[in-house]
């Protein structure tokens, strides 16, 4: 142990004289380290609104928090500081994990978080339970959106249902014929689009072979995607393997794939809806489908910063964002469905909720929405462990190669 | 007198505390900001984080390390980003040498003038929209496809040919600058003695502008070396240590892993500059 005793010597040298910050940081490290469940820490919601502070930072996906200055008409943060009195900062985030990262910052009051992420926000004391009945349009919401394992603990609401859509089979209908609707045709390793594959570029997208093998090989016992024991962990990585040399592409940016599935350079893969009218808005022949199996999607929860010191701004947007008028503006600008039914008679295409299912609890009953993979299993199991997401996150790597 | 004139009058006197004063921002940059940086970077390397809330956690373990050499992952994508560093470096050196050596040698001084704008003019747009307008002449029914009828599509050879665009102007200049240095005479000389011009290049020309080649070496790996977008972008399925990076930092919000990936590069540059030295390349820089 000679060498490590001289590379903690080196390391203790150089901490001490040149990085004190660094070495300062999060000393507060948690102790439930590599521990079993899954505790929340205590933390109490709101009881009573006060006065507005002035002011409220938001962390958002883009889209979510318009205020005109990408389109002038496309605003609806200006009628809430209007309204309230409240002054908007908005800070965008690419992904879920960038958008975790920021919020550790403790520099944002409220933040919209898919169900990948809103899991580690609540176990890290990011964010707090929301108390719903000061957030009057709450009681509008979707039944199916609300105290679900992504946005709630123990039956403790952490926060405000936002908007939901599925991760569907995209295809060229020119190139692919005949039209697929199952996910076999990205996981088949005979499949004639070999080459020409397009996945989703992030650990969660293990999820989607999950749910593939729950259909396809019942003998492994998957109930959830997002609960995976060693053995069907396994099998959905080693999936993912066979899968590798099919793909043309893993995309993170949605603009990116729009462009290779409208070159031609991909012709089927997994997308958003939004990827698919933008495709087609561009003439290229692209359809969507939800295949047999279901698909992966996410539900996004708007959450309150448990640092916020502009908490009664936090509730006002919060009831704001889920209003119907603004809830419609959003689900469209987007691409996705709103979670108020009210938002579906206020949309500019009035076949909006239509197109994305709104409403339509049994299309969203075959969606297994993003939910961060925790040693105990969410599926109820308690004799055995499942993977955590930072074993979900080591394996991508090892799937991409 | 004034004040400014007793300050001046002052330090004139004292040349240490001037010299002192000069170099202390610099020094403070170099020190703090730049290694300082380094080292907190290569502290990091050895904890951990809580992989659920995210958290570092400061214990000291070599348990990363241990992961980047045992998993062979890691060690297949050390070797992918080495060789695409290697040969985005061979072909730039073989671009850029005949184009720098006609520069130095045969333009005439206002063409000389006009190619070095030229080559520089590139350095001037932005690095994703090259990028992406190499994603877009690649693509199946880009402008690579129609001019030769085939396209080598997003992979490998489509990041080496993206890099070695990218770069090929930090490889052509030091050349130059080689090339510029060298006196005319040396090679009149040369073919006064008798030497043919093949025999003049490779016994003249080649060792004495050999260490520029080594200093635009330096640029072309160690910036494939850290890449990570451009393989993002047309590198298809592909992965190089810089994504690893990103995606520890970005997805899996493990700092400390991604620091002790960050050190590979660092470790093969220093093994990389160690062998340069002894060429004289770094007098060049």
């Amino acid at each position: 142990m000679r060498n490590s005793r001289t590379l903690r010597l080196i390391a203790g040298v150089m901490c001490a004289g040149t990085a004190l910050a660094a070495c300062g940081t999060s000393s507060t490290s948690s102790s439930s380290a590599g521990g079993g469940g899954f505790t929340p820490p205590k933390l109490e919601a709101l009881s009573q609104l006060g006065q507005p502070e002035g002011a409220l930072n938001i962390l958002a996906w883009p889209g979510y928090a318009e205020n005109g200055s990408n389109d002038p008409n496309v605003d609806w943060v200006t009628p809430f500081e209007q309204a309230t009195g409240c002054k908007v900062n908005v800070k965008t985030f690419g992904t879920s994990d960038e958008a975790v990262s920021l919020m550790k910052t403790g520099q944002y009051d409220v933040i919209s978080a898919s169900g990948d992420a809103s899991l580690r926000l609540i176990a890290g004391g990011d964010v707090e339970p929301v108390n719903t009945s000061l957030v009057p349009n709450y009681a509008d919401i979707y039944d199916f959106l609300k105290s679900k394992p992504w946005n709630s603990v123990n039956n403790v609401s952490y926060g405000v249902p936002h908007g939901w859509g599925a991760n569907v089979l995209t295809y060229r209908t020119d190139k692919v014929s005949p039209a697929p609707n199952s996910w076999s045709t990205m996981f088949d390793p005979n499949s004639p689009y070999k080459g020409k594959v397009i996945a989703y570029d992030s650990p969660i997208y293990i999820a989607d072979a999950a749910l593939y093998l729950m259909k396809t090989k019942p003998e492994l016992g998957i109930k959830n995607p997002y609960a995976l024991d060693d053995k069907q962990f396994q099998a959905s990585v080693d999936l993912l393997k066979q899968q590798r040399p099919l793909v043309s592409e893993y995309w993170s940016d949605y603009l990116k794939e729009s462009q290779a599935l409208k070159n031609g350079d991909a012709v089927i893969g997994t997308a958003w809806q939004v990827t698919v009218n933008l495709t087609q808005s561009e003439g290229a022949p692209v359809q969507s489908t939800l295949p047999t199996e279901g698909a992966t999607g996410w539900s996004d929860t708007w959450m309150v910063s448990a640092k916020s010191p502009h908490k009664t701004c936090a509730y006002k947007w919060l009831d704001h964002i889920v209003s119907p008028q603004a809830n419609a503006k959003v689900a469209e600008y987007f691409g996705e469905a709103p979670a108020n039914p009210k938002a579906c008679s206020m949309t500019a295409d009035a076949k909006h909720c239509e197109v994305y299912h709104a409403g339509d609890a049994a299309y969203a009953s075959r969606i297994w929405y993003w939910t961060t993979p925790i040693t105990q299993c969410i599926d109820g199991r308690t004799d055995v462990k499942c993977k955590d997401y930072g074993e979900w996150t080591r394996a991508w790597t090892e799937i991409k190669g | 007198m004034s004040i400014a004139a007793s300050v001046s009058g002052f330090l004139y006197r004292k040349p240490r505390l001037r010299l002192g004063m000069l170099l202390s921002a610099p020094l403070l940059w170099l020190g703090l900001a730049y290694l300082g940086a380094l080292a907190a970077l290569f502290v990091t390397a050895f904890w951990h984080t809580d992989t659920f809330t995210g958290q570092v956690v400061t214990e000291w373990s070599l348990d990363n390390f241990a992961t980047l050499f045992r998993d062979e992952v890691y060690r297949t994508i050390t070797v992918r980003t080495l060789g695409i560093a290697v040969a985005v470096t061979v072909i730039d050196a073989v671009i850029a040498f005949p184009m720098a050596f006609y520069m130095a040698k045969f333009a005439s001084p206002r063409a000389q003038r006009v190619l070095v704008i030229a080559v520089m003019t590139p350095l001037w747009a932005s690095y994703l929209v090259k990028a992406y307008s190499w994603r877009i002449m690649l693509s199946g029914n880009g402008l690579i496809g129609w001019l030769f009828g085939a396209t080598p599509g997003y992979g490998l050879a489509a990041t080496v040919i993206t890099l070695s665009y990218l770069w090929l102007p930090y490889m052509i200049l030091p050349i130059y600058a080689g090339l510029d240095r060298l006196p005319n005479s040396l090679v009149e000389a040369s073919g006064d003695l008798g030497g043919r011009p093949w025999g003049t290049f490779r016994s003249v020309v080649l060792p004495l502008t050999f260490p520029a080649i080594v200093a635009g070496s330096i640029f072309t790996f160690s910036l494939t070396l850290g890449d990570y977008i451009t393989v993002k972008i047309v590198g298809g399925a592909n992965q190089m240590l810089g994504n690893v990076v990103y995606d520890n930092i970005g997805a899996a919000n493990n700092l400390p892993f991604a620091a002790t990936v960050a050190t590979v590069p660092v470790v093969i540059m220093l093994v990389y500059l160690a062998a340069v030295r002894r060429t004289g390349a770094l007098d060049n820089l």
